[in-house]
Parts: structure tokens; sequence; C-alpha cells
């Protein structure tokens, strides 16, 4: 039983991770149409950089937070050469961020090495139904939480999460009516880009990132982005839960190894059984 | 207030617009009618900033707005309503106008981000802004609506609504009547009328002649690109060159009408 929480809590605390890098990639499908697969790198950055200013440079919370501003910063950078001409393709804009990518973690292990870095987390632990789990794991949790909130109260209050809103629903309308359309996918990126820092910010602690880490955290984003649609950033939260609970249950109870694999399982399954749903919303 | 002067378009080396000139004063409905393929739709959409024109200039309100992208165009006061349904789906009525009357406020990113009380107080007003304006269009009661699966005029009537929380100088309805029933048309016929009568300056751009001579107070017909007439609704019913170019079509008596 206590083991069985142990597990359950760890998988929230990594699906959590999953769900923001996902979440990063809805919001920027939903207004571009692009796949943001610059994501993961960013997150990496985020995490590194968080492990730099910790260091000695800046107090925790400030640290955090200087490293998510930055990966705001990427992100719209990432954005800029991704949809930054007018009329690029989608596919394109995709083929785009999977070289920024690259680029992106090339800078990595030229400013970082290497080797995995883990910058330092909330210390001790504390029994949760009978089993020690890290604070650290919590903070993660409660933080994704807030940012979750946020994010739709962004969008269903503020004039420009309407803005966001309006030009994924109709960019050809949003046009109409005095929204600069680009603006607003670079906003995206931007917002990708914090949310996706905050996930490296968040996981480092306790999952050690290094510059290999991309492909994983981007492709487990992607899955629990699928699961939501491409459009949904809660039902985004609920996949990257699922997935982050089902590959430590995995890891547990068969064999750590498997774990990486049981999340790609996961995410074939998703994306065959949702496929269909996706290619409507596009076809819509 | 609207000034477009000389303006040409070609696709493929055929003129689609060809030195069009015409000028829409303020509180003024204009009709833009012609046979199809005259170049209405050509010249709707060079007003409206999704093509470009080879030559001649376009101003609203004395500025040029010829070169401008279409949000900007929108947000110098062009207000658009198209023929086809582009409304937002999943938001209410009443977020669709609201975004439309978000526009024309200038409300920094900063701002927006941290809703001070200023801002929360011109939500207010815009929220009741877009309500006016949904009262006007007769949509009122259906506010909180998704827009999504409203019948066609009633889209059209949200559209109107949308482009007048704009604030618009100048309202362009592209064939607002199209596919409209009977009683639809009739409806819109009296918004137009009512938005007259409020000084709304209008261009409409509109195959039905009918509706067209009971709504501008001038007219202008193109045909093949060019303007052929430009007058009262008596006055081009009755030109020679506007007969000849519906009946030189062979399918279309509507000036007759």
């Amino acid at each position: 039983m206590t083991e069985l929480v142990a597990y359950l809590i760890s998988g929230i605390a990594l699906g959590s991770s999953f769900a923001l890098i996902g979440s990063g990639l809805v919001v920027v499908h939903r207004v571009t149409r692009v796949v943001n697969f610059a994501q993961g790198s960013v997150a990496i950055v985020g995490g590194m950089t968080s492990a730099t200013l910790l260091n000695g440079l800046l107090p925790h919370g400030l640290g955090e937070i200087a490293a998510v501003v930055l990966c705001g910063v990427l992100g719209v950078l990432v954005g800029l050469l991704a949809i930054g001409r007018r009329g690029t393709p989608p596919l394109i804009s995709l083929i785009v961020t999977l070289g920024a990518s690259m680029l992106v973690s090339a800078a990595i292990i030229w400013l970082w090495g290497q080797d995995p870095v883990t910058p330092p987390g909330l210390e001790g632990s504390v029994t949760v139904l009978g089993a020690e789990v890290e604070r650290q794991r919590l903070l993660v949790v409660a933080a994704t939480g807030v940012a979750f909130a946020a994010l739709t109260l962004f969008f269903s209050r503020s004039y420009l999460g309407k803005g966001l809103t309006a030009s994924a629903s109709n960019p050809f309308a949003a046009r109409m009516v005095g929204i600069d359309v680009r603006k607003m996918g670079l906003l995206a990126f931007g917002l990708a880009g914090i949310l996706g820092g905050l996930a490296g910010v968040l996981i480092a602690p306790s999952n050690p990132l290094s510059f290999y880490s991309d492909l994983p955290l981007v492709l487990s984003g992607f899955a629990a982005a699928v699961f939501g649609g491409l459009t949904s950033p809660l039902r985004t939260l609920f996949g990257g839960l699922g997935l982050g609970v089902a590959g430590q249950l995995t890891a547990g109870y068969l064999n750590g190894s498997y774990q990486t694999e049981m999340a790609l399982l996961l995410m074939l399954v998703i994306m065959i059984i949702r496929s269909r749903a996706l290619v409507q919303e596009e076809v819509k | 207030m609207l000034t477009i002067d000389r303006v040409s378009r070609s696709f493929g080396g055929v003129y689609a617009n060809r030195d069009v000139t015409l000028t829409v004063a303020e509180g003024e409905v204009r009709g833009i009618i012609g046979p199809n393929g005259a170049g209405k739709s050509t010249l709707f959409n060079l007003v409206a900033g999704h093509i470009r024109a080879e030559s001649g200039t376009i101003s609203l309100a004395g500025r040029r707005i010829d070169r401008l992208p279409a949000h900007a165009r929108a947000r110098q006061g062009v207000g658009i309503v198209f023929q086809g349904a582009r409304v937002f789906p999943g938001m209410s009525l009443l977020a669709n106008v609201m975004v439309g009357a978000h526009a024309h406020t200038r409300a920094g990113v900063v701002a927006a981000a941290l809703r001070p009380p200023s801002q929360r107080r011109e939500e207010r007003a815009i929220r009741a802004q877009a309500e006016d304006c949904l009262s006007r269009v007769g949509l009122l009661d259906w506010a909180s609506r998704p827009a999504e699966g409203l019948p066609l005029g009633q889209q059209r009537r949200l559209q109107v609504a949308r482009a007048l929380a704009g604030l618009p100088r100048v309202l362009l309805l592209d064939e607002p009547a199209s596919g409209l029933r009977a009683a639809e048309r009739q409806e819109l016929a009296e918004l137009i009328g009512e938005l007259r009568r409020d000084g709304t300056t209008i261009l409409l751009v509109e195959h039905d002649v009918g509706l067209v001579t009971s709504l501008a107070e001038r007219i202008t017909v193109l045909d093949l690109g060019r303007v052929i007439a430009d007058g009262t609704p008596s006055e081009v019913t009755s030109d020679p060159a506007v007969i000849k170019a519906y009946l030189g079509t062979g399918a279309s008596h509507a000036a007759d009408r």
C-alpha cells in the first residue's frame, strides 16, 4: 500500500511535467497549427539555468522564476524562427522547430556539458498515507495545479487570452476584427516556453536532466497533448498525469528499465485511438 | 470617408478591377452591383485587405490604408461582414462581439495581463457595449448561446454586431443577402435600414439588385472590372450601359426588376 502511494505520487509529479510541456504544445498548436518540437529542449534549458542560478547567484524562488522567464524569451525566439515569416506552412514550421531543438541541444552541451545536471530542490520528505514522499514532488504537483488554474483564467478572462482563443477559433475572422494573428502566434510560443521552462525547473531536482532528455520529454508531452486532441489543456493535464503514473507503476512493479518503453507504448496507443478525432479536428 | 482611387488588380493577366474609382461620403450607404465576374468581390477584398492592389490608392478618413495588413485596417475602422460563416465557434455570442470591441481598445500587453482596476472598468464598458451591439441586431436574448449552430441569417447579424462593436468608420457587407430565406432577407434589409438611420457609413456589395436599390443612396455598377455607372438607384437602373451589361450576360434580367 505504501509502495503504491509512493509510486502514485511520484507518477503524478512526473506526469505534471508532461502535462506542462504538453499544454505548451497545445497552446501553440491551437493558434498556429504547428507542433513545437523545441518544447523539450526549452524545458531542459529551464532546469539547467535554474541549477546555475541557484548555485550561489540567486536565492531559491528568484532563481527558478528567472529561469522560467528566460525560457519564455527562448520560446518567443523559437517562434520567430518558426512562424516569423508570414505564410510559412505549419509543416515547414514544425521542421524549423525540430532544427531549433537541435540547436538548443548543442547550446546545452556547449554551456553545461554532457552530464546530467540537477538543481537543488526542496529538502526533506514528508509522510503521506504511510509513504515517504520527497517534498519537491509535492511542490511539482502544487505548482502545476496553480499553473493550470492561471492558464484557465488567462484564457477565459484576459483580452490576450480571448485574442488567442479567437485566433485559434477562426484566424481569418480574427484578422478581420483587428487581431494580429502572427503576434498572437508568437505570444503562444512565449507562453509555451514559460510552461516548458516551468516543467524543467520543477522536475530537474528529482529527475536529473541532460541534453538528450529532450526527446523523452517532448514525446511524453506530445502524447499528453494528443490525449487532449491537441486542443484542450485540461484533457492534456489528465493525459500527462495518466502517462506519468503508468510509467512509475511499470518502473515500480515490473522493471525500472521498462519505464520509457511503457510511456512510448501508451503514446502509440493514445495516438492510434485519438488520431481519428485529431483528423476530424483538422478538417473542421 | 472611404476613397478608392484608380485601383487595379489583375489575376493571371486578366484585370479583375481596372482603374476603379469611387468615393463613399460619411453616413452614405453605397451599393456595389454588377453581373457575375464584374469584380465586386475583388473590390471588397482589396478594401478589406485580403489582396493588395497593383496600382491606385485606398484611403479611409484621409489616411491611406492600401498598404496595411488586414488586421491593421480593421483597427483603422474597416468593419467587415462576410458572406460565409465567419464567427468564432466555441465562444458565446457575447464573447464573439466582445472580441470585436477589444480590437479598438488599446490596453497594453502588461495592463491586460495584470488587470488593474482601470482595465476592469474597461472590460465592463466593453461588455456593456457588446450587449448594446447585440441588442441592435436583435440577438441580445441569445447572448450566452454558443455561436456555432446559429442559422445563417443570425450568423450574419452576429457578424454585423461584432463589426459594430469595433466602432467602424465604414461597414463593408459582402453579399449579405446571399443564401438567406425571404424572411431573413427582409430582416436584414430592415437592419441595414436602421444602421443607415443611425448614420453608419456602409459599402454594400450585393448581387441582389432589388435589395441594393431599396437601401443604397448611390450605386456604383461594375462590369468586367470597370466602373460603368455611378449614381442614384433610379439613374443607374435606367442607364443603357447598365441594362446592356446585365442583358448582355444573357442570364439575368435583374436590371428590369
